[in-house]
């Protein structure tokens, strides 16, 4: 629905970058709808941040456009665009305490004392640090400094707001709390936010739409569902989550069923435990090996891994798959003694997809 | 070492340093005590024993050095008229000195460190460092032929109908500092190294022009590099009386004072009595510049 949006916030045309003979960006186009929340995925390298830094204005492009709310700001430096950046590794200024980071934008805009400080308290508020007004960024923790990059940017109230893996230096915990913050603050503010990101989990639970990027060109753009369903190219079907060939198609592992129900078993079969042996094939309804396509084969691996358990199973026909079952009844790590089963694997033809095999990359998708 | 093997008596060695091991302050004082002795004896017993001098005299008639205690020394240097001129001409060099290196050294230390290529940095390092392998007599005698009259600074201002400044006070503050910007250049530049680009992008980003970034973000967080840079310019400058010798013209300075009254007048404890000027004002520059956390940047 956004591409069709007849004035996008960001617009780029044909985008080139070259670093001596390095082509770090090969040729991007991209239409960033008003207050969509834009992702841009892929490995280190694959020109992500230079997009991001060439629509801040810190990079020139070598050859292409960059349109920002409908006027051309390609030559344009930095500060003469509406535009603000949380840094990968926040920039706070070390010798400004906490209050005057966040001002910093309004009072070299000439926003008048009394004017700024109530905005940059209010921006402050607006990402949960209240009281740390004088503290130096040196005195703050990660997640703090990261409150205070987001308000620093925010206060300024651009038309859109670039994020440079600005999650990636939080631990685990904090990271999955500032995406719930991150995405409720884009939403109330309504700001267009282009992320760049290279955690395919964080871009898919994040976005409106998410361009996955591998050497300097993009190679999908869609929306999560879009692209982790329906990948365009074997390259985002292998760097979005992890893709299984069976044959001429592809399936996600949380789409295999398993033959194996290492508890209790499935509902109303009876008789003795559910699991099967080597040699029998799961068979319950609702349960194990389910789907209309089938394949054979042996666990060469079992990984407990919490919430679910990974298998690893070489097939019959020499592909060798990966699934993924959630331990929705497995209570222990007895799962593992399921290495070497013979299992039937069982999914829906619904969720096949293929890709053209010729090898990554090698059109533009856009 | 010999084997362990056998596992036989441990030898001398082995034995001194499982007892440094066991004996830390044994162990730091062995490591400190001659370097410590160096310090207190030969170079705060020199700068004690001028202290000390200074308040002796010289018996005019005989020359020998009176070990009475007396302020007449610097009852002298404050009451004649020459000398408190001629330390305020110092102070005046070693300030301009210092100014204009920070005025070149702060550009080409921002050139190396935030613009040059970093592959281009140590050549450019070494740049910097070159003239100082080249000995300071040769370098203040080159400086004495090009300011020479008709010389190559007469020469290359002569089509904008300009002349050289010849000898004197503004050659000597000319070659000062081009004898010591090295010594600006290298803490700034050390500075400026450690000052993330990404800071420099935010200011940018943040709506901040060039000229404002450099005031609001560089300027503060160099600052105390600077001010390092500056101790250097500043007392080498207040000490020196070769270059002005050589390129100054008739002007003196307060080494030129320290020097003739060593050496013409045979008056060592006025000499050491002047020679305490330099060391008052640049104690209080260090005071001073201990407050800014510059002594950190050493």
């Amino acid at each position: 629905m956004f591409s069709v949006m007849p004035d996008s916030a960001v617009r780029i045309r044909d985008l080139r970058k070259t670093f001596g003979s390095v082509e770090a960006v090969a040729g991007v186009d991209l239409d960033i709808g008003d207050g969509e929340f834009f992702s841009m995925l892929g490995p280190s390298g694959s020109g992500k941040t230079t997009v991001l830094r060439m629509i801040a204005g810190f990079e020139r492009p070598t050859s292409g456009t960059i349109e920002l709310g409908g006027r051309d700001v390609t030559s344009l430096a930095p500060f003469d665009r509406d535009v603000n950046t949380v840094f990968q590794d926040y920039a706070l200024f070390p010798h400004l305490d906490v209050l005057r980071n966040v001002e910093y934008g309004l009072k070299v805009r000439g926003v008048p004392r009394a004017e700024r400080r109530e905005r940059a308290r209010a921006a402050l508020r607006s990402v949960r640090l209240d009281g740390l007004d004088g503290r130096r960024p040196a005195e703050l923790s990660g997640g703090q400094r990261q409150r205070v990059a987001l308000a620093r940017a925010l206060v300024n109230e651009p038309k859109v707001l670039l994020l440079d893996e600005p999650l990636g230096a939080l631990d685990l915990k904090l990271r999955e709390e500032m995406q719930v913050e991150l995405k409720s603050i884009q939403r109330r503010a309504g700001i267009t936010f282009v992320f760049v990101t290279h955690d395919q989990e964080e871009a898919l639970t994040l976005s409106d739409r998410v361009a996955v990027l591998d050497r300097g060109r993009i190679e999908q753009v869609g929306t999560p569902a879009e692209v982790y369903e329906r990948p365009a190219t074997a390259f985002v079907a292998g760097f979005v989550g992890t893709s299984n060939r069976i044959g001429a198609v592809r399936v996600r592992p949380e789409k295999i069923h398993v033959g194996i129900e290492p508890d209790a078993g499935s509902g109303g079969e009876s008789g003795g435990p559910a699991e099967d042996g080597p040699g029998r094939d799961g068979r319950a309804e609702g349960g194990a090996g389910t789907g209309d396509r089938h394949a054979f084969g042996t666990v060469a691996e079992v990984v407990y891994a919490g919430p679910a358990t990974r298998f690893v199973i070489d097939l019959e026909s020499g592909d060798r798959v990966v699934a993924l079952q959630q331990n929705l009844r497995t209570s222990s790590m007895d799962v593992t003694r399921h290495r070497g089963a013979r299992v039937r694997i069982g999914w829906h033809a619904e969720h096949e997809f293929s890709v053209p095999e010729t090898g990554a990359g090698t059109a533009p998708a856009s | 070492m010999t084997a362990v093997a056998g596992r036989p008596a441990p030898g001398l060695r082995r034995r001194a340093a499982a007892l440094l091991h066991r004996r830390p302050l044994l162990r730091l004082s062995l490591l400190l005590s001659a370097p410590l002795a160096w310090l207190v004896v030969a170079y705060l017993g020199a700068l004690g024993a001028i202290f000390l001098t200074a308040f002796w005299t010289t018996d005019t008639f005989t020359g020998e050095i009176v070990r009475e205690f007396t302020a007449v020394n610097f009852q002298t240097l404050w009451d004649e008229p020459v000398y408190r001129t001629i330390a305020l001409r110092s102070l005046g060099v070693a300030v301009a000195v210092t100014a204009i290196d920070m005025a070149i050294g702060l550009p080409m230390a921002f050139y190396m460190a935030k613009v040059a290529r970093p592959r281009h940095r140590p050549m450019l390092v070494s740049a910097i460092l070159a003239p100082l392998w080249a000995a300071y007599l040769v370098k203040a005698y080159a400086w004495r032929v090009m300011l020479a009259e008709g010389g190559p600074v007469d020469q290359a201002l002569e089509p904008f109908g300009l002349s050289g400044p010849g000898y004197g006070l503004t050659a000597t503050v000319l070659v000062l500092s081009y004898l010591w910007l090295p010594y600006m250049i290298l803490p700034v530049y050390a500075g400026l190294e450690r000052l993330p680009g990404a800071l420099l992008d935010a200011s940018g980003d943040l709506g901040a022009r060039p000229l404002r970034t450099f005031r609001t973000v560089v300027l503060p967080l160099v600052y105390p590099s600077l001010v390092a840079g500056s101790i250097f310019t500043f007392s080498l400058s207040l000490g020196d009386y070769i270059t002005v010798k050589i390129v100054g013209g008739r002007s003196q300075l307060i080494g030129n004072v320290v020097y003739d009254n060593v050496g013409a007048a045979n008056n060592l404890p006025f000499a050491a009595a002047v020679a305490t000027v330099p060391v008052v004002v640049m104690l209080g520059y260090l005071a001073a510049a201990r407050r800014t956390g510059a002594l950190r940047e050493l």
